[in-house]
């Protein structure tokens, strides 16, 4: 994974033309987070517990959705020298209205997610969706793509919560795993077990992808090897 | 709340630093760390970008309490923070094109980096009075200005050490801010 791939993410510039469904592309093939390395913070600050994991990636979702449909609605209105402002704008909008929403369904996961609520808005994911799929779809493609990406973040989430929590107290969703003479890796629910799982987890993907390219590269014909290359 | 100006610097800089601890601006932290030059130029760059919208939503808050209007909050603070940046761009760009040229897409990003989204949302939830927002302001952002130029400096060293294809790039910075992290985790007991 080269250094320079999270700014041009960010930016937005990376929107990949073949698109055969927005819904698994997001999902799988440009993961947020293990593909695109998109929305570290809250990937990192609220992965401590299952629990927090799912709810966090679900509000992220709703986020996406609603806010990636009301951009492709408004995309040949605004133009082109205030879209970013605009579209921040709506991402704000789209965050408080969830805010409210956590706060009437749950009050202690309100508690446990915190500041990384109202911190949606500066989620990177949130306006490159908007800026590099939402302005240039139709709204049902917005839609879709919001889902997707954001039900790709709450996989991403969830496989490191899952790490950190199991490791971390032994418990799964709340529930004791190994019984009462565990004794629990107490740093991955610290601030550097966050760093450490999401290492790993980069580590496994870095080398199944690899380990694809190299199976892929076997199976082509010799004249394409080099372009593949190029490309890789 | 009447937290002392010192249990602030402390706090917010060493025990809960912005990014160690409490997982902000992780994309410019992992992004713009590889050299130490420009690392502290960031560092600098958000610490100002941070005191000044800081103290801007200070204001902002006692205009929307007096109008009722606190469902405005998050949008008023991130126009403020988005002029704020595009101020600092302006300047960086007069002062120092080369910098300029050299934080390239990070500084419009400072927008989208959550420390700075992070202490208005702090300021309303602790009470701040404009001293303490002042300070948490320089102290928080101080800290974001240390753990970057210190990881930027390990990063420089690790470049002419071999290191483990599988691991290069992303992954080992992660790790690098592990063990850095786990450093700061021993300042945890100067709180009490």
């Amino acid at each position: 994974m080269s250094d320079n791939q999270a700014p041009i993410a960010c930016h937005g510039a990376t929107s990949h033309a073949v698109d055969d469904s927005p819904f698994v592309n997001g999902l799988w093939k440009h993961n947020p987070v293990f593909v695109q390395v998109l929305g570290m913070c809250p990937t990192l600050a609220i992965t401590n517990s299952v629990r927090n994991a799912i709810a966090m990636g679900l509000a992220t979702t709703f986020v996406l959705a609603l806010s990636n449909g009301l951009v492709s609605m408004i995309r040949k209105i605004v133009p082109n020298q205030v879209r970013i402002a605009s579209y921040i704008a709506i991402i704000a909008t789209s965050v408080t209205i969830v805010g409210y929403l956590v706060d009437a369904i749950s009050i202690p996961v309100s508690i446990a997610l915190g500041p990384f609520i109202p911190l949606i808005v500066t989620n990177c994911i949130t306006l490159e969706r908007a800026e590099g799929y939402a302005a240039k779809h139709k709204v049902t493609k917005g839609v879709l793509d919001g889902l997707g990406t954001g039900l790709g973040f709450t996989f991403a989430l969830t496989c490191l919560g899952t790490i950190r929590e199991v490791l971390g107290s032994g418990t799964f969703l709340g529930f004791s795993l190994f019984g009462p003479h565990f004794e629990p890796w107490v740093l991955f629910v610290l601030p550097p077990g966050g760093f450490i799982a999401l290492a790993i987890w980069l580590m496994i993907f870095t080398t199944w992808r690899s380990w694809r390219a190299k199976l892929k590269k076997a199976t082509t014909k010799p004249g394409l090897v080099a372009i593949a290359e190029v490309h890789s | 709340m009447n937290e002392s100006l010192t249990h602030i610097v402390l706090d917010s800089m060493f025990i809960n630093n912005f990014v160690l601890a409490v997982f902000l601006g992780m994309c410019s932290f992992i992004g713009i760390s590889g050299k130490f030059a420009t690392a502290w130029r960031m560092g600098l760059s958000v610490m100002f970008c941070i005191t000044v919208s800081g103290v801007l939503s200070y204001f902002m808050n006692i205009l929307l309490v007096a109008v009722h209007a606190e469902f405005l909050r998050l949008i008023c603070y991130i126009i403020i923070i988005a002029a704020t940046v595009q101020l600092t761009e302006m300047f960086i760009k007069k002062k120092s094109p080369a910098l300029f040229r050299e934080l390239g897409v990070y500084l419009p990003l400072i927008t989208t980096n959550c420390a700075v989204l992070y202490v208005p949302l702090m300021l309303t939830a602790r009470n701040y009075n404009l001293v303490q927002t002042t300070v948490f302001s320089l102290a928080g952002s101080g800290g974001y200005c240390i753990a970057i130029c210190l990881l930027s400096l390990v990063r420089e060293r690790i470049d002419l050490s071999d290191v483990a294809s599988l691991a290069k790039g992303t992954a080992l910075t992660l790790v690098l801010a592990a063990i850095l992290s786990m450093a700061f985790m021993g300042f945890a007991g100067m709180g009490n």
